[in-house]
C-alpha cells in the first residue's frame, strides 16, 4: 500500500522508514544477549535467531523453563517472539515462522509437524514458490510426497539438500556467533527526549541487554559509560561505577535512576547509548551465593551516594607522617584510610586554610582576646621543598568557651592565625 | 488485669527509672552512660546534639564511642562537615581511619539525602551531621532510618533551636565550661524525664579514658564529675 494510501485511511498515521541496519543491529545484540542460554547461538538474519539448547535444559530445568525465561527476558527487551524447538535448525526456523509455537523432540516426528505448513515458511526464492503453487502444491505435506528424483531434477539440487537437512537426513552445520570483547549499543527514540528522567525507559533496555551479555561472558563490569546523543550539542556522557563488580541489572538501574535525576539537559535527546569497556571476570558461584543472601539487589552506599554526588564527594580520611599540620593528613578512597601516628596534641577539626587573626596590642583576637594557654609547640619543617613552615603553636581559649588552635609566624610579620577547633 | 501483669509489659514505663533494655553503645563517659537510657548512647536512633558555637567539646563527647564503634566492619560515616575532620586527631583518639567515610553534598537537600541513605544502609554504625535547616518531617524520616539501618545517629545543631519539637529519640545540650569542661544537659530521652546539667571533664587528647567518678552531693541531683587520665 502506498504512503498516501495509508494516510488516507488513517490520518494520524506516524511513518518511520524501515531501517534495515538497525534490524540487522538488534538481531546482533540479541544474539549477544541470547548467549547467557547457550554457547552455540548463530543468526539467521534477518529476523531468526539460533540456540542449540538440548544442552542447557538441565542447567535451566527443562524446556518449559528455559522457554519461560527467554520469553520472559525478551518481553522485557521489548520486542515480540515466537518461539519453537526443533531438531534441526530449519525446522525450528519453520516452525517458528507460524503461529503455533511447536516443540517436536524427535527426528521422526518432523515430517508430521511440518507437514500443514504452508510453502513460504521455506527460504526460497519467490519465482520457485509460485512454480510449486503452479503444480498445485500448496503445503510442505503435497512437497514432501513428491518423488526425491523428480524434485532434483526439476527444483536443483540445493532444493533436495535443504529438504534433507530440514528433516535432518542431512547435517546442518551453522557458523556460530561470536560475541563481541566490549559491549556498544545504542537507541534511538521514537521521539526528542527533554526530561532526563524520561531517558530511564529507553536504558534500562539496554542494561537489561547488557547484563545478558555479561550472563553469556561469564563476567560483571565495575564502570559503564551511558551516551546520550543530541541533535547539536556534542554527546553527553555519565559514568556509572560500582565498587564490587557485577551484573545486577536492578543496581545498575537504580544507580542510573539517581544519576539521571541530577542531571539537567540542556538539549533534547534523539539516542541513549550503553558502552562497556572493561569485563572483568566474574565468579558464578559466588553470586548465587549473594543471590541467597538478603544483600541481594542491596545497592551499596558508597555507589549509591557517588551516583547522585558524584564521586569526589564521597571520600576517605588518610593520616601521614609528616610534621607540617596542613600535610599530615590527605583524602583517600573510602576503606583505605592509613594510620600514621602522632603523640602531639591536635585538634579534631582543621580549617581547609588557615585564617589570618585579629590582634590587639599584639595579642590574637576572636571575639575578643584569646587566652593562650602555657605550653607551646614549635613546628619548623619543610625547607626541602620550599613549603617550609615555622611556628608557635598554641591552644587558645575564647571568652565564649571555644577552644582553638592557632599560631604564630616565627619570621616575617609574625602574623597570627588560626588552624584547627578542638570540638 | 492485675497491675503486675500491667508492670510486666515492655512498653509500660515507670517513672523514676531508666529502661535497661534499650540497645545503647557506651559513651566512655561514666557520669553520663548513667543518665542515658541503656547505658549510652542509643542504637538505631537519633541523637541531637544543641550547642552554643563550634568549638567547645562536642566531638571529643562522641570519640570514645566513634573509637569503639570502628573496630566494626560498618562506616562511620560524617556527612557535610563543618571543618575537615583532622585525621591526625582521629588517630590519636583511636579511631580507625578506614572505616571512615566523608560526605560532601553540594545542596542542603543533598546533605538530608545522603544522611539517610547512610543511617538505612545498614552499613554505617554511626552516621554524623551537622544540618543547616530546621526540618521536622526531614528529621522525622532520619529517626526512621537509624531505626532501619540499626545506625547510631549524631546531629549537630545550634542550641537555638532548643525550644522546638524533634523526633529525635535523645536530645542534649552542650555549655562549655573552663578548661576542658563540658555542661550536657538532657532535654530528652527515651523512659527517662529532662535531667541535667552534668559536669564532664573532655579533654583534648583522646588516649584517656575515665577511671573516677565523684558524685557532688552538693550540686542538683543527677550532677557528676568525671575525672580524665
Amino acid at each position: 500500500m502506498p504512503v498516501a494510501g495509508a494516510h488516507a485511511l488513517a490520518h494520524d498515521l506516524n511513518v518511520c522508514c524501515r531501517d534495515r541496519r538497525a534490524e540487522a543491529d538488534a538481531l546482533h545484540s540479541l544474539a549477544a544477549w541470547a548467549y547467557q542460554f547457550s554457547s552455540q547461538v548463530s543468526l539467521h538474519p534477518p529476523f531468526a535467531l539460533l540456540l542449540e539448547v538440548r544442552r542447557s535444559l538441565i542447567l535451566f530445568g527443562g524446556y518449559t523453563a528455559l522457554l519461560q525465561r527467554i520469553r520472559a527476558g525478551l518481553g522485557e527487551l521489548g520486542y515480540q517472539t515466537r518461539l519453537a524447538a526443533a531438531p534441526t535448525p530449519l525446522a525450528a526456523v519453520s516452525l517458528a515462522c507460524c503461529e503455533s509455537e511447536q516443540h517436536v523432540e524427535r527426528c521422526s516426528a518432523l515430517a508430521a509437524a511440518l507437514a500443514p505448513l504452508p510453502l513460504s515458511v521455506l527460504d526460497w526464492k519467490q519465482a520457485l514458490l509460485d512454480r510449486l503453487h503452479g503444480v498445485g502444491v500448496q503445503r510442505l505435506a503435497d512437497l514432501l510426497r513428491l518423488p526425491r528424483d523428480g524434485l532434483a531434477h526439476r527444483l536443483g539440487p540445493d532444493s533436495v539438500l535443504y529438504l534433507d537437512r530440514l528433516l535432518g537426513r542431512q547435517p546442518d552445520p551453522q557458523v556460530l556467533y561470536q560475541p563481541p570483547q566490549c559491549f556498544e549499543r545504542s537507541l534511538q527514540l521514537p521521539a526528542e527526549v527533554v526530561q532526563a528522567s524520561a531517558l530511564l525507559f529507553a536504558l534500562q533496555r539496554l542494561i537489561l541487554e547488557l547484563c545478558g551479555w555479561l550472563q553469556g561472558q561469564g563476567g560483571g563490569v565495575q564502570e559503564l559509560e551511558v551516551r546520550l546523543w543530541h541533535r547539536e550539542q556534542a554527546i553527553t556522557r555519565l559514568s556509572i561505577g560500582v565498587q564490587r563488580n557485577s551484573r545486577a541489572a536492578e543496581q545498575f538501574l537504580i544507580l542510573l535512576r539517581e544519576r539521571l535525576q541530577r542531571l539537567e539537559l540542556r538539549q533534547p535527546v534523539i539516542e541513549v547509548g550503553l558502552h562497556v569497556e572493561r569485563l572483568l571476570p566474574l565468579d558464578g558461584q559466588s553470586l548465587q551465593l549473594f543471590g541467597a543472601a538478603r544483600q541481594a539487589c542491596q545497592v551499596d552506599l558508597l555507589d549509591r551516594l557517588r551516583a547522585r554526588l558524584g564521586a569526589e564527594a564521597v571520600r576517605g580520611l588518610s593520616a601521614v607522617a609528616e610534621h607540617r599540620p596542613e600535610y599530615a593528613w590527605r583524602y583517600s578512597e573510602p576503606g583505605q584510610g592509613e594510620q600514621a601516628v602522632n603523640g602531639q596534641q591536635r585538634p579534631l577539626w582543621l580549617l581547609p586554610v588557615p585564617r589570618q587573626l585579629k590582634t590587639d596590642h599584639g595579642w590574637p583576637c576572636l571575639q575578643g582576646r584569646l587566652k593562650l594557654q602555657h605550653s607551646r609547640e614549635r613546628i619548623e619543617s619543610g625547607w626541602w621543598d620550599g613549603q617550609d613552615i615555622a611556628r608557635d603553636y598554641f591552644i587558645a581559649e575564647s571568652a565564649s568557651g571555644s577552644r582553638y588552635w592557632i599560631y604564630r609566624e616565627l619570621d616575617g610579620q609574625r602574623r597570627w592565625f588560626l588552624q584547627g577547633l578542638f570540638e | 488485669m492485675s497491675l503486675d501483669t500491667v508492670l510486666q509489659r515492655a512498653d509500660v514505663w515507670r517513672g523514676g527509672r531508666l529502661s535497661a533494655t534499650a540497645d545503647a553503645v557506651a559513651s566512655g563517659f561514666a557520669a553520663l552512660d548513667t543518665v542515658l537510657p541503656g547505658g549510652g548512647w542509643p542504637r538505631g536512633a537519633l541523637t541531637e546534639i544543641l550547642m552554643p558555637q563550634h568549638g567547645i567539646g562536642a566531638l571529643r563527647l562522641l570519640v570514645p564511642a566513634l573509637a569503639r564503634l570502628s573496630r566494626d566492619e560498618r562506616w562511620i560515616c560524617w556527612v557535610a562537615p563543618p571543618y575537615i575532620p583532622y585525621a591526625p586527631a582521629l588517630v590519636g583518639a583511636g579511631i580507625d581511619l578506614s572505616r571512615v567515610l566523608l560526605v560532601h553534598p553540594g545542596a542542603h537537600q543533598d546533605g538530608l539525602w545522603a544522611v539517610e541513605q547512610s543511617l538505612r544502609s545498614g552499613t554505617c554504625s554511626a552516621v554524623l551531621a551537622w544540618p543547616t535547616l530546621d526540618d521536622r518531617t526531614a528529621l522525622r524520616r532520619l529517626q526512621l532510618a537509624a531505626e532501619a539501618g540499626d545506625a547510631l545517629g549524631f546531629l549537630f545543631r545550634p542550641g537555638r533551636l532548643m525550644q522546638r519539637p524533634s523526633p529525635a529519640a535523645l536530645r542534649i545540650q552542650l555549655q562549655p565550661e573552663p578548661g576542658n569542661g563540658l555542661s550536657v544537659s538532657i532535654l530528652k530521652r527515651r523512659g527517662g524525664w529532662a535531667c541535667g546539667p552534668i559536669h564532664l571533664e573532655v579533654p583534648v587528647h583522646g588516649h584517656g579514658r575515665a577511671v573516677a567518678l565523684h558524685s557532688h552531693t552538693a550540686t542538683a541531683p543527677g550532677s557528676f564529675h568525671a575525672q580524665w587520665q
